[in-house]
């Protein structure tokens, strides 16, 4: 086995395609264990709007070894943790345990890797459980799915970028058994998979338990990855949204951004043009929009839909703010606009960038602390860089972002190629 | 592309395998603190945990009110507390804080004041410098005070358009009446009217070192950084003490409300009953109990209303403390068509967690979960600085933690169903149900619930 070292990272390649990445350190007795498929929302059949997350709730439904509500079962009564969540571009399992477990996640993941059990009545069972689910998160609640699910189809116009992930219910409903085969076979071969395993672990044995239960995972062909390059909007493209539990309007603005993967330093500069607008009482916008002026009562900005580095291209560049009825969104408009001119024309100064990159560095190693987002950062940045280290890399490389690359990623975003989503409180019901 | 049928992809030649067993379990190393009162009276607990170049921070402040506007006044206290002092301002505190790599965030609930942020390592002299000037010297400019009181209000009606707002509110008084514990979310009106002055008055009267607690987790010395503390909040005293909340009523059981949200599609199910702190001999038990009932995925309540039937994506139980006891609280989100049968089913665990308590699989899942679980959560520095700052207004601290695991592995089962019996018979519980009442007629055949 051919096991690449760099930065107490070992990485290596089952012969089944499984990529794995093992991160050991024993200071403290917890393990974290993550699968990641190369699949995301993006992918999802046309007419099964939400498919992918639905498949990754059936993930939890079974497999050969292991009963209904085994899975959950096994991992709480080894003292462990577990969720799952589906992103564009891919879909994360992940368990976090005492270390006396590692043996019994990699078993339950391997399970559901090599035959996962799909049946019409858990199928039925986690339709009605998404749907709740889409309740809660969107349809009860004020400003539910913005801007995630409401902003892509203004700033998109092919299917896998626009479409709403969380899916329709008529098309969820009519998702069958046939469907699950299918999306399996696709897209969850070892092949397309990443395997993490970080915290307290020692690396021979690890190696050896992975062997033991991933080595005779059949190796299935690898689907080709589609582009979903589409260009960027050639006008100021808008949208509206009424939302019948608003208190307040609220906008969002999307831009594209360079490509996350092949012009990383671009994206960068998007990520710190981001701090630099919105981040902390200091930021562009807070003091112009939120204090001086004021329009708006809250207002953000940032790189994915989700947070960054969780998509491939094309990705999106946001900024939201949720404004008094007085207040048009043409006013929030035009100050975003002049503030984008002015650091275009000049680029921010040393101590905005050394307040963006301090921040920067404590959320990295805040991240890293938390053996969770640790483990699934580690299998996110295999994944869509093939390479791990990045994580470790990226407070380094934000920190080498210059001024001048801000006023260009500044000068990027302009008002004749991005998308408007307009909120309207269109209540009556509180 | 053809591929196989749900069927084959269920089985393969090898057939069912064994689950593996556990391997040993390392125990976590012992960790290095202190846990001391300062002459100012602020007791300050003092951790080493240097897995990552950070230091955590945790001040809680007991900010308790009998005055009808105290709510109103310490939200807005709050929200302003670090938006300038005599030397800095707004954004100067921004700005020193971003340089060192540190967030510092302000909130308040009728219970506590409460900061908490990070920083890197190498910049907490920075964050406790900034921190003492807040203490000791926030100015409340008018112009500042008046700008947060606005985004107070707007943000107040935001929170109240949420299902989950509404809920609470309701429980609280459903629970506690007019108690001063109910008012977690201060009137738009009592609000609007807070001045500069009146903040400023408050901040003297109440945010006091005597009977406050700071703590402290991550890369620090724990005797070097207490003396570091020592001198850095050397001007932040008073004799006077931080005011508690006064001990709340028992809550009783009775009839769940039924609280009116035209056009909602979903219903906020919200029980709750009393419990006992974790200083109570019964507590490692009642914990081990609420696990079984709610308290994690494996539980009967998810296991039989999500899994089962499919009628809630989120429901669990859990305990809630306050400086003089505990409750137990039953949160479930269901479809409005589902949710009086949701609510039978719940009344049905409750009754049956008393009668047919946790056999020992059950009783040894929820101990290996809450001894594991426990781990996990301290196994950072974000995770062990919250977990003591709850811990601290009981008095407790680092040796409760550590010992903690032990009283889980003592439980018997017979104390188990003891706690499922006492603390969770349905006639304990009371509780509000949030929802469009016109399609919650179904609860009239259930009983037990006032409707509109």
């Amino acid at each position: 086995m051919n096991v690449a070292q760099n930065a107490g990272l070992h990485r290596y390649t089952l012969p089944n395609g499984l990529r794995v990445v093992l991160a050991p350190d024993s200071t403290t007795p917890v393990v974290g264990v993550s699968v990641h498929y190369d699949v995301g929302f993006r992918s999802e059949p046309e007419g099964r709007t939400g498919f992918a997350h639905l498949f990754e709730h059936l993930m939890f439904q079974g497999s050969e070894s292991l009963e209904k509500l085994a899975h959950f079962r096994h991992v709480q009564s080894s003292g462990g943790t577990f969720n799952g969540s589906t992103h564009p571009d891919y879909t994360d399992y992940f368990e976090v345990l005492p270390s006396a477990g590692l043996e019994r996640a990699l078993f339950l993941e391997a399970d559901r890797m090599r035959a996962p059990k799909i049946t019409e009545e858990n199928l039925r069972n986690q339709v009605d459980v998404v749907k709740e689910e889409i309740r809660l998160n969107v349809l009860n609640r004020p400003y539910g799915g913005f801007p995630w699910i409401l902003l892509p189809p203004v700033l998109y116009t092919t299917f896998p970028n626009a479409h709403n992930g969380y899916g329709d219910f008529t098309e969820l409903e009519q998702a069958s058994l046939d469907d699950c085969a299918a999306f399996f076979d696709s897209y969850y071969a070892p092949g397309n998979a990443v395997l993490t395993v970080a915290g307290d672990l020692d690396v021979d044995n690890a190696m050896a338990l992975i062997e033991r239960h991933f080595g005779d995972v059949p190796a299935r062909p690898v689907p080709q990855r589609p582009s979903f390059a589409e260009p960027p909007p050639a006008g100021e493209v808008r949208g509206e949204h009424a939302d019948p539990h608003a208190p307040l309007p609220a906008l969002a603005v999307g831009y594209r951004v360079p490509d996350p993967v092949s012009e990383l330093d671009g994206y960068l500069a998007h990520l710190v043009l981001a701090s630099v607008l919105a981040d902390g009482d200091g930021s562009r916008l807070q003091q112009r929009l939120v204090h001086r002026e004021p329009l708006v009562t809250d207002v953000s900005a940032g790189c994915g839909l989700f947070g960054p580095f969780e998509a491939r291209d094309p990705d999106t560049f946001t900024v939201t703010a949720v404004h008094a009825p007085d207040v048009t969104p043409e006013r929030v408009l035009g100050a975003l606009d002049e503030e984008l001119d002015k650091l275009a024309g000049e680029p921010p100064s040393t101590e905005e960038l050394a307040k963006v990159t301090g921040r920067w560095a404590s959320m990295l190693h805040k991240e890293h602390d938390r053996i969770t987002s640790r483990t699934l950062g580690l299998g996110a940045s295999e994944l869509l860089y093939g390479k791990p280290e990045l994580l470790y890399e990226l407070p380094g490389r934000m920190s080498t972002v210059t001024a001048e690359a801000v006023s260009v990623a500044a000068k990027s975003l302009r008002p004749d190629s991005r998308a408007v989503l307009t909120i309207t409180p269109a209540g009556g019901a509180a | 592309m053809t591929h196989r049928t749900a069927e084959e992809i269920g089985r393969t030649e090898t057939g069912p395998r064994p689950l593996p067993p556990l391997g040993v379990q390392r125990p976590p190393t012992g960790l290095s603190h202190v846990d001391t009162v300062l002459g100012s009276g602020l007791r300050v607990i003092a951790v080493r945990a240097a897995t990552v170049p950070m230091v955590e921070l945790r001040l809680r402040i007991p900010f308790a009110g009998t005055d009808s506007r105290h709510s109103a006044l310490s939200e807005v206290l709050a929200e302003t507390l670090l938006t300038g002092t005599e030397r800095r301002d707004r954004i100067a505190v921004d700005t020193d804080l971003a340089l060192v790599g540190s967030e510092l965030d302000v909130n308040v609930d009728p219970e506590r004041l409460a900061l908490g942020g990070s920083v890197l390592a190498s910049g907490l002299d920075t964050l406790l410098e900034v921190l003492a000037d807040a203490l000791t010297g926030a100015a409340y400019r008018p112009d500042e005070v008046a700008r947060e009181r606005d985004r107070l209000v707007e943000r107040i009606a935001m929170a109240r358009s949420q299902p989950s707002v509404i809920a609470r509110e309701a429980l609280q008084k459903q629970r506690y009446g007019d108690h001063p514990f109910t008012r977690e979310m201060p009137e738009a009106s009592d609000v609007a009217a807070v001045v500069a002055d009146d903040v400023r008055a408050l901040h003297r009267k109440a945010v006091l070192p005597k009977g406050s607690v700071l703590v402290l987790v991550g890369d620090v010395d724990p005797d070097a950084v207490v003396s570091t503390v020592d001198t850095a909040l050397s001007g932040w005293r008073s004799d006077a003490s931080a005011l508690e909340l006064p001990a709340l009523p028992e809550v009783a059981g009775g009839d769940l409300l039924v609280v009116q949200r035209p056009g909602a599609v979903q219903s906020q199910l919200r029980l709750s009953a009393q419990a006992v702190p974790r200083t109570d001999a019964r507590y490692p038990a009642l914990q081990l109990a609420n696990l079984t009932f709610g308290g994690f995925f494996s539980s009967r309540l998810v296991e039989n209303i999500r899994e089962d039937k499919g009628y809630t994506y989120h429901a669990r139980s859990y305990l809630e403390f306050t400086p003089s006891g505990a409750t137990l609280l039953i949160d479930a989100d269901t479809a409005s068509e589902v949710t009086a049968a949701a609510l039978w089913e719940m009344r049905y665990e409750l009754g049956r967690l008393g009668l047919v308590p946790p056999d020992g699989v059950e009783v040894d899942t929820v101990r290996q979960y809450a001894i594991g679980s426990l781990l996990t959560g301290l196994a950072s520095q974000g995770g062990l600085a919250s977990h003591l700052a709850a811990l601290a207004p009981l008095g407790l601290g680092v040796g409760w933690l550590a010992a903690h695991p032990e009283r889980l592995r003592a439980v018997t089962g017979e104390q188990v169903a003891e706690a499922a019996l006492e603390f969770f018979a349905p006639t304990k519980f009371t509780g509000v149900v949030v929802g469009d009442a016109d399609k919650l007629s179904g609860l009239r055949g259930l009983g037990g619930v006032v409707l509109p």
